[in-house]
């Protein structure tokens, strides 16, 4: 069937005016459900990092909800001097995003967990209970071997000992840098201290095993296999725990203590 | 007229498998099969968009102006690829996530292209409709059962639930490493066919020669 070069154009036309209507009204439709979820996420991996979840079970939305809201204050800093910013609503705040424009973030300088650039204001978590602050929770990303990692530290009130660490999206090879996310390996932190006596970034991973948090605290097994995976866990801990990233956040909360 | 769409339905479950036969579908085959919960939902995807481009190029199938005909059948595929993820990622989002790209290479996928072109475009919607869901379910089969073993032997379990209890949970089944890497759905897909293919003897294609080409006939294999 021959058909004129007129005919041929104006049914391509069609077709994609057609498919188009289809493809937006979807993306349009279900973009709150798809926000909804993204946030949900982001509730359940803070719960899992702050200990009130299990990695394991899987919960309904309103649990998880209540859970975090129970527990959990989100909470917008100003990352260069630490101090709580008004007028940011943590539930849009998207931190990723404020990082990518020039206009609400900085150039990083130069560093060895590759960060290129420092939001202005950073989202963090405060764990309260009953009544006491129990945890904090900072976001933690930084360059592994192929990959960005992204992640969550929670540290206890004397914001020196690592409750627990998470990293919710990463492209590090399976079985050997993607075991991150591996809970046995995740359970090696807690106890072990993130700063030394002059409150320097001090953890790292090493060769081999590290010992019992106890006797060994500055130091975590490192991801046999992964040696470079490794690396940008350490260097990434210690440029978010330093001056570029949230060493002045947690002086405030030192001084608050008065330790 | 029963027979035709009773053909179109089971024929690709076994005699011609799109995995097993047509060898098509491999590279998702390998990716999404490590726990069979994403499988399942993978296959669910494949057979929806099989099914719905299927119907959508043949309904138009006489209007197609041919010259343009494959990529009018791509633009199709492509959009209800999105619906789809649009779809997976409102509705199960941590297995959307799990499957991350490859819901998106359904558009690569050969089987969807495969059954427009070969089939859609010659037949009326409703025997394409089952054709698409035929081809959809030989191919989510197949990813069942690669799942499947895959799942059990790798992590000791199925659909998520512990069945082989492993060494780092505390039982004693220590789990076989290589089911998670790639080259497992390989190997397991490879045994399919031969096992189908020794079943059926005449899936196994001719040996190729030279002097098949100049026999009378050849063209039927040319296919």
């Amino acid at each position: 069937m021959q058909h004129s070069a007129r005919y041929v154009i104006t049914f391509a036309a069609a077709i994609c005016a057609f498919c188009s209507i289809f493809v937006a009204s979807s993306a349009v439709l279900l973009k709150d459900r798809q926000e909804a979820n993204r946030a949900l996420d982001i509730q359940k991996k803070v719960l899992i990092v702050a200990d009130l979840m299990d990695e394991k079970e899987s919960l309904p939305a309103e649990e998880i909800r209540r859970r975090f809201e129970k527990n959990i204050t989100p909470k917008i800093i100003d990352v260069a001097t630490g101090s709580p910013v008004d007028g940011v609503d943590p539930a849009t705040f998207d931190q990723r995003e404020a990082a990518a424009d020039p206009k609400t973030s900085r150039p990083a300088p130069p560093n060895a967990a590759k960060v290129v650039r420092i939001p202005n204001h950073a989202q963090i978590f405060e764990v309260i209970e009953d009544g006491a602050l129990s945890a904090v929770i900072l976001p933690i990303e930084g360059k592994g071997l192929w990959s960005t990692l992204y992640g969550y530290l929670a540290l206890a009130p004397d914001v020196r000992t690592i409750n627990g660490i998470t990293f919710y999206e990463h492209g590090e090879t399976a079985g050997l840098g993607g075991e991150v996310d591996n809970p046995r390996w995740k359970a090696l932190w807690k106890g072990r201290q993130a700063f030394d006596d002059q409150w320097q970034p001090a953890i790292s991973l090493v060769k081999g095993s590290a010992g019992p948090p106890d006797q060994d605290p500055h130091h975590v097994d490192g991801l046999s296999g992964a040696t470079i995976t490794s690396r940008g866990v350490t260097n990434l801990l210690a440029f978010w725990l330093g001056d570029d990233g949230f060493a002045p956040y947690l002086e405030q909360l030192r001084n608050q203590k008065g330790t | 007229m029963m027979s035709k769409e009773r053909e179109a339905l089971l024929d690709p479950l076994f005699d011609n498998n799109p995995i097993g036969l047509q060898v098509l579908g491999i590279c998702s085959a390998l990716a999404v099969t490590t726990k069979m919960e994403v499988a399942f939902v993978m296959s669910m995807a494949v057979i929806a968009v099989t099914a719905l481009s299927s119907v959508a190029v043949s309904s138009i199938r006489n209007y197609v102006p041919s010259s343009i005909r494959i990529i009018v059948q791509l633009t199709i595929i492509a959009s209800l690829v999105i619906i789809t993820d649009q779809i997976l990622k409102a509705f199960v989002y941590d297995i959307s996530k799990q499957l991350s790209v490859f819901v998106g290479l359904i558009i690569t996928n050969c089987i969807v292209m495969g059954r427009a072109e070969a089939y859609a475009m010659q037949n009326p919607p409703k025997l394409a409709f089952i054709d698409g869901i035929g081809n959809g379910l030989g191919y989510g089969l197949v990813l069942m059962l690669v799942a499947f073993v895959r799942e059990l032997f790798g992590s000791g379990k199925v659909f998520g639930i512990t069945i082989l209890q492993t060494v780092n949970e505390g039982g004693w089944y220590v789990p076989n490493g290589l089911m998670l890497l790639a080259p497992a759905a390989f190997f397991l897909i490879g045994g399919f066919i031969w096992v189908v293919r020794s079943y059926k003897p005449e899936q196994v294609e001719e040996d190729f020669s030279v002097g098949a080409l100049f026999e009378p006939g050849y063209e039927v294999h040319l296919r």
